[in-house]
């Protein structure tokens, strides 16, 4: 077993781990932050994915043991007490979700993409949620929400 | 009335609150004191015959609890099939027993034969690392064809045969279908295949037993789409517990699309294993488990022929279907091919004569069953692909062969040669809409544009037709269904006016919690935000049969309806004896209880507290509460139908094909929430694309699964597909629901195959390349196969 510390959504954590411990393990099963989900064990689908040190990870393919002093934010972190997140916001006002389990791993993208690319066009969009499976949504409510995001013109949601 | 009450609008959902702030509560997010954790060992060939398995290292391991093998529950019962079918002959079909744990022997890669409970999660895994099993490979049969022929090696020797039944639709028809065929002034055939599909619900599945010595009861926490049904086949066939005894919730589900319908062995585990420890266990599913052991979908082999007239007039449809079951019965995997395939294979035709023989098949593969649409686009994707063939060589526009056919508005009700009565429908309507919307008339334009480019365009056009809001029990228990298939709704108001509905039908995308208060609140005119949902806990809600099938609005919302009705004809009466007037002569408008001609009024939220203080009722005339439950079993099935058109660009050097855009005109009847019905659309389409283009669950001649994980079995992704353009605006409302609705969940993924396969033949033929057809997933190396011979 290993001591590790590091801050999880701005509070000081310590663990202690086993050296096989991914960083998914540690938040769902010894902090109780169950927003981070897994969906598959190739790193593919994206579920898992958080931030650590400001950059998007997929949580199961990091071990906790090597994270020690690392900042790592989850969807818990994401909003500000009541106040969404405008990522978060934006996923509901647009029906950017349905079963809401890759959610939180889209989210967590779609704010690392605006980070890096604050004005995505709709292709580049597409291109940086690779990483990220969605079995529900056909990507197409996803989409529009994360433009919405990122302030540009979006059509509305539905015809009523 | 609140804007956001109306029917027709579109609230934002709210159990979005919850999602997207990481509060959600899946099965594998409840961690009860004291838990345990579940591993299996899986076997890793096709067929073998257990010879023996050594638990005794793997119980000496760090951690373990308990090991469970096959020999454990030879005397409980079996998982049973839902559905009784009759081959051709008369004779029922073949039914082999599915154990919890196989024993004896494994009957495909994945079939689990021994589990081991231990103090986490890796010491469990660990330990099934050492169990020693000595299974004997023997000849697995993967092949359908194969499969039947004489001396092929059988799934399961105790019904020494392969085949489960050889099934007849309509049997009388035959003779008549063939007698056309003799005579038919133009025939076309079409062999084709319906690729074998992974359902991918992105939450594995999951499971948490809890026995409770103080009580001995039993609470499963489990990812179902339906907690009841669960808990019947649990206690009724394979555990023998009372249902009293057993709670089965289904908590938030992360998707299911079919697959999480069924009963898994993997839930007795948890519970028998829980007894035994008087512990809870529990045990979630790795993405590789859920390719080898979650339900697959498809996997028909079918011959289709049209006999017609030189201009196209339909006169007879023809098919032979070989649909594979694989290793076992999953519970509904009888129904799919037959009553939810060959009942639909008139389309959104006029023809007279349709005969379909299915031949249903056992392999050593993982069980199939239902998956989003189930029956319905294997009988979609032939008939609409066979059309497109025939237009081809008749030389008729695709769009004109299908509107010279069409059932027209006048022809409703319409009885099919395939034994179903559709109730309404304006086909040509949505066709209309869908030309327009596709901007059908550009196309050569655009045609010449991508060409220019060097790529080859294609249009391709389907229609579809649906039997959904499954369906009348009186009807489907004709045929053999072993279940009712009503839904119900309890609607208790509480004391100071806000309102609990508990469904039967279970939330995993669908939005219930959003949309189910719209009906209540336009029916009752209260706020919606007064009104709460509560489902998939069966010690809450009553018993309902869930959601699959695109049945959630249209038979559990109008158990929904019902029950609200009830609520206000009781209202009234109390309301009357507020008023001092008879309770026939209340009116109940806009959440307001009033006495016409007279200026005596009094609110919904009044009577409701009235109904819990009840000091001076006359109780012989009216019961103290308000609180009312309906079953609700449809008179008939529903039928969605619409016309989807879809345009590719495929690149001649390399054969990869590009959906540029795709149109959908959809015909639901009335729509509740716009905006959730579009989004399920969206996935429909994004989940027949992918089994256009991408998706294949392949296995090799040893029965391994190639494609066992999202590294092998291609997902759609994000960049994989466009926007869409989906319209719901031509309605025909259901006649026979009291919300006139007809369900939206399938649709996509029914119409969009044939659509797409459509245009890419089209594009080729546009090249110059006379291609008939291509089997799915349309892969760049097949598209580039076709194109070069």
């Amino acid at each position: 077993m290993t001591s590790v510390s590091m801050t999880v959504n701005g509070r000081s954590v310590s663990a202690e781990v086993e050296g096989r411990t991914l960083l998914v393990d540690l938040l769902r099963g010894q902090l109780n932050l169950t927003g981070t989900h897994v969906g598959c064990d190739t790193s593919q689908c994206g579920a898992c994915v958080v931030h650590v040190n400001g950059e998007a990870v997929k949580s199961c393919t990091v071990f906790a043991a090597e994270l020690d002093g690392a900042e790592v934010k989850t969807i818990e972190g994401m909003a500000d007490g009541d106040q969404l997140h405008p990522i978060q916001a934006a996923f509901k006002e647009y029906h950017g979700l349905q079963c809401g389990f890759c959610t939180p791993g889209m989210i967590m993208s779609a704010a690392a993409l605006l980070k890096d690319n604050p004005k995505p066009t709709e292709l580049e969009v597409r291109d940086y949620l690779e990483g990220n499976i969605c079995r529900c949504t056909g990507y197409h409510n996803i989409v529009k929400a994360i433009m919405a995001a990122s302030g540009q013109d979006v059509p509305a949601v539905a015809a009523e | 009335m609140p804007k956001d009450s109306v029917i027709g609008t579109s609230p934002r959902r709210r159990e979005d609150n919850r999602f997207i702030t990481g509060k959600g509560r899946y099965t594998d997010d409840i961690n009860l004191q004291g838990q345990t954790y579940a591993a299996f060992a899986r076997s890793d060939v096709a067929a073998g015959i257990i010879k023996s398995v050594d638990t005794t290292k793997a119980a000496k391991m760090p951690g373990v609890l308990a090991v469970f093998t096959g020999e454990d529950f030879v005397d409980v019962g079996g998982n049973p099939a839902g559905w009784l079918v009759h081959s051709r002959d008369g004779s029922p079909m073949k039914e082999p027993k599915r154990p919890v744990l196989a024993h004896g022997k494994v009957r495909h890669v994945g079939d689990a034969y021994a589990a081991v409970i231990a103090e986490t999660a890796e010491q469990a895994r660990d330990a099934v690392e050492a169990i020693e099993a000595d299974i004997e490979a023997i000849t697995p049969v993967l092949n359908m064809k194969d499969a039947l022929k004489d001396g092929a090696p059988l799934v399961h020797d105790e019904i020494e045969t392969n085949l489960c039944y050889d099934w007849g639709w309509i049997e009388d028809n035959r003779e008549k279908v063939n007698e056309v065929f003799e005579n038919a002034p133009h025939i076309t055939t079409l062999e084709l295949v319906n690729n074998r599909l992974v359902p991918n619900a992105m939450e594995p599945r999951a499971s948490t037993g809890v026995y409770n010595p103080g009580t001995d009861d039993y609470t499963l926490y489990t990812t179902s789409q339906n907690p009841h049904v669960t808990r019947l086949l649990i206690c009724a066939f394979v555990m023998g517990i009372p249902e009293n005894k057993l709670t089965v919730i289904a908590p938030d589900v992360g998707g299911g699309f079919g697959s999480k319908i069924y009963h898994y062995g993997e839930e007795a585990l948890v519970l028998a294993a829980s007894k035994k420890l008087g512990r809870p266990v529990t045990w979630t599913c790795s993405r590789s488990e859920s390719f080898l052991t979650d339900a697959h979908g498809r996997d028909h082999v079918t011959k289709m022929e049209i006999a017609c007239e030189k201009d196209g007039t339909f006169l007879a449809f023809r098919t032979e279907t070989y649909a594979n079951l694989g290793a076992y019965l999953s519970n509904f995997s009888t129904s799919v091919p037959t009553y939810l395939h060959g009942t639909l294979m008139a389309g959104n035709y006029k023809v007279p004569h349709v005969y379909v023989n299915v031949k249903a098949v056992m392999t050593n593969t993982t069980p199939v069953d239902a998956y989003r649409g189930a029956g319905r686009p294997e009988a979609t994707f032939q008939l609409e692909r066979c059309i497109d063939k025939c237009a081809r060589e008749l030389g008729i526009d695709p769009i004109q062969i299908r509107r010279k056919n069409f059932i027209k508005p006048g022809d409703f009700p319409y009885m099919t040669p395939v034994g179903l009565e559709y109730d309404t429908g304006n086909y040509d309507a949505s066709m209309d809409i869908l030309e327009r919307n596709a901007d059908l008339k550009n196309f050569e334009a655009r045609r010449k544009e991508s060409e220019s480019r060097g790529k080859l365009r294609g249009l391709g056009i389907a229609s579809y037709i649906e039997a959904c809001g499954i369906a009348p029990s009186n009807v489907a228990g004709a045929l053999g269904s072993r279940v009712g298939l009503y839904d119900s709704a309890t609607v208790r108001v509480n004391a100071t006016g806000n309102i609990s509905v508990m469904v039967g039908a279970h939330s995993h995308g669908q939005g219930h919690e959003t949309a189910f208060p719209q009906i209540v609140a336009d029916r009752l005119g209260v706020d919606p935000a007064s009104i709460e949902i509560v489902h998939g806990d069966t010690s809450k809600i009553p018993f309902g049969m869930g959601t699959y099938g695109s049945r959630s609005l249209a038979v559990c919302g109008s158990a929904v309806c019902k029950a609200t009705d009830k609520i206000i004809a009781k209202a009234k009466l109390i309301a009357a004896h507020m008023m001092d007037a008879k309770g026939e002569q209340i009116d109940f408008e806009d959440g307001v209880f009033s006495v016409p001609g007279t200026n005596k009024n009094v609110p919904f939220g009044d009577v409701a507290l009235k109904a819990y203080i009840p000091h001076d009722f006359p109780l012989e005339e009216i019961e103290p509460g308000l609180e009312e439950t309906a079953f609700y079993d449809p008179a008939n099935f529903t039928y969605p139908a619409g016309a989807y058109a879809c345009e590719v660009e495929v690149d001649p050097d390399t054969g990869k094909v590009e959906v540029v855009a795709f149109a959908a005109a959809d015909d639901f009847g009335n729509v509740i929430n716009p905006m959730i019905v579009e989004g399920q659309v969206h996935g429909g389409l994004a989940q027949g694309i992918g089994q256009a283009l991408v998706e294949h669950a392949v296995y090799d001649d040893t029965g391994q699964l190639l494609a066992g994980s999202y590294m092998d079995y291609t997902m759609p992704r994000a960049d994989d597909l466009p926007m869409f353009d989906v319209d719901h605006s031509s309605v025909t409302a259901c006649t026979h629901n009291p919300l006139g609705v007809k369900g939206c969940g399938e649709a996509g993924a029914i119409g969009s195959p044939p659509a797409l396969v459509n245009a890419v033949i089209d594009a080729l033929h546009s090249g110059g390349h006379k291609v008939a057809h291509i089997d799915m997933p349309m892969t760049p190396s097949r598209v580039w196969a076709a194109m070069n011979g």
